[in-house]
């Protein structure tokens, strides 16, 4: 039942434009930053040369890319998770998924993973980009490995917090701007961190993400990603059956 | 208790719904037995939506007990609404679908056999009078037809219990009549519950009437017995729901 849900909201993405545009926009976007950073590599290349342990193409390409990707992500996720509970709220279609013999837990789930796959391919279509460098050298596998499913599991989270504030409300773009007002707030929270120190380290997302993109797979970032999932989907799950008691 | 269960395809005893301090249904008993079309008449406002809410499982009661088919809602909602076929006042489509994927996504979402999910398609379609719009976008359809594929969603998976709510609002005479033919059909061999304002509708299609008031039920009567008392449907209608403190049973 789950993936019944989530193959219904992978087609109502991609029969709108919405999707495409989408992915056409951020991949422009990414290849031109891209051919900049490789544009910069080049240049500093016979530098590079005179060093013992010289940084290579990953951490002088790949990394600021997922790193720029990891704020684009956070601009977009709200246009796509506003719309899932708040729409069909105003469309009134959630009835639809209310009455059928299917769980409120099934309806959150299906709808996450619906909107993690379309992400996903957000990832990979970056991961694709860079594999053209293979032309030119080698990467290190782990460190990009590492970077795209920190990316991943950013997203994912920025999903599970979109679904939940899209619960709450029945016009999408409150749902969009309340998002992107709870995400700016991380990445200011993410501005004033310092390096290793202080609470606003270990709340911060974007530190987490940092370190995964530095190659770093930390059990406690792990932890606080696959907690922070878990936290907003259990809110997300809570308030549609709340609807039902309360409201 | 058996015999019981098989007797009445749906039982809600009792039910009541606060919405804070406001009475929204209050103490409402309803019964369908197999084959039975029921009329739910009210003025606008009686509670008619909200008691329909809760008998689908979209709206918990905040007392009483619904059982479907012997199973209780409450208690084990997804065994007991995949008996219910509801179609909401508002038919919850999707406007960028075709009608064939929309139809096949109510399919699934109802955990009908993939072998089954094409005949089960035409089916309905040969049905609801939407056999050669298959390809056609919701979105693009007349208020009639999304009547019919919203109709089509309720009864796709062969419930036991249909439950439609003011199905023929905004609907040209003929596609009325229609409609009307379809719920004596539907109602042949299943329980309907026709929740509708117009009383000629009720006159033509229902065995049975309940009218509602104020959240309370005021009239639970079969036609038959309506016409044997020789009163009119109608000035029970506007005696029940006009008076201020509605006689209550």
């Amino acid at each position: 039942m789950i993936f019944t849900i989530a193959r219904k909201e992978l087609y109502m993405m991609f029969c709108s434009p919405l999707a495409w545009m989408l992915l056409t926009s951020m991949q422009l976007l990414f290849a031109w930053f891209f051919l900049g950073r490789l544009d910069a590599f080049l240049q500093l290349q016979p530098q590079l040369m005179q060093i013992a342990n010289p940084p290579g193409f990953t951490e002088i390409i790949v990394t600021p890319v997922f790193a720029l990707a990891a704020i684009v992500l956070l601009l977009m996720t709200p246009l796509l998770t506003m719309r899932q509970f708040a729409e069909e709220r105003k469309s009134h279609t959630l009835t639809l998924l209310l009455s059928a013999p299917v769980s409120v837990t099934e309806v959150v789930l299906g709808k996450f993973l619906g909107l993690i796959v379309f992400f996903m391919s957000v990832v990979v279509l970056i991961v694709a980009m860079f594999l053209t460098l293979l032309a030119g050298g080698t990467l290190d596998y782990g460190l990009l490995i590492s970077g795209a499913s920190g990316l991943f599991l950013l997203t994912c989270c920025f999903v599970a917090l979109g679904l939940y504030i899209s619960s709450l409300t029945i016009q999408p773009v409150i749902a969009a701007i309340g998002m992107l007002g709870v995400l700016l707030g991380f990445w200011v929270l993410d501005l004033v961190t310092s390096d290793h120190e202080g609470w606003t380290y270990y709340v911060s997302i974007f530190k987490q993400f940092e370190l995964f993109n530095n190659g770093l797979i930390d059990t406690f970032s792990l932890m606080y990603f696959l907690l922070f999932m878990l936290f907003f989907l259990v809110l997300t799950i809570r308030s549609l059956d709340g609807e039902r008691l309360h409201g | 208790m058996k015999d019981e269960c098989d007797y009445f395809t749906l039982s809600a005893q009792h039910i009541q719904r606060n919405y804070g301090a406001r009475i929204a249904v209050y103490d409402f008993t309803l019964q369908l037995k197999k084959g039975e079309v029921l009329g739910l008449l009210g003025p606008n406002g009686a509670g008619k939506t909200t008691a329909l809410r809760m008998i689908t499982g979209n709206l918990a009661p905040s007392s009483g007990s619904i059982e479907v088919c012997g199973v209780d809602l409450l208690g084990e909602p997804q065994k007991a609404k995949a008996h219910i076929g509801y179609l909401p006042e508002i038919p919850p489509l999707y406007l960028d679908m075709t009608v064939n994927e929309y139809l096949r996504f109510a399919a699934r979402l109802h955990r009908i056999d993939k072998q089954r999910i094409a005949h089960a398609l035409e089916h309905c379609k040969q049905r609801c009078g939407l056999a050669d719009r298959g390809k056609q976008l919701i979105g693009t359809m007349s208020k009639g037809l999304q009547q019919r594929v919203g109709i089509a969603q309720a009864i796709i998976h062969e419930p036991d219990i249909i439950i439609l709510d003011e199905p023929t609002v905004g609907l040209d005479p003929n596609q009325m009549r229609e409609m009307r033919a379809l719920i004596r059909d539907l109602g042949k061999s299943r329980s309907v519950i026709l929740s509708t304002h117009i009383l000629s509708e009720v006159e033509s299609v229902c065995d049975r009437v309940q009218i509602m008031h104020d959240g309370r039920m005021v009239l639970n009567e079969t036609l038959a017995g309506l016409r044997q008392k020789d009163a009119d449907l109608e000035m029970e209608f506007t005696r029940l729901t006009q008076n201020p403190q509605p006689i209550t049973h």
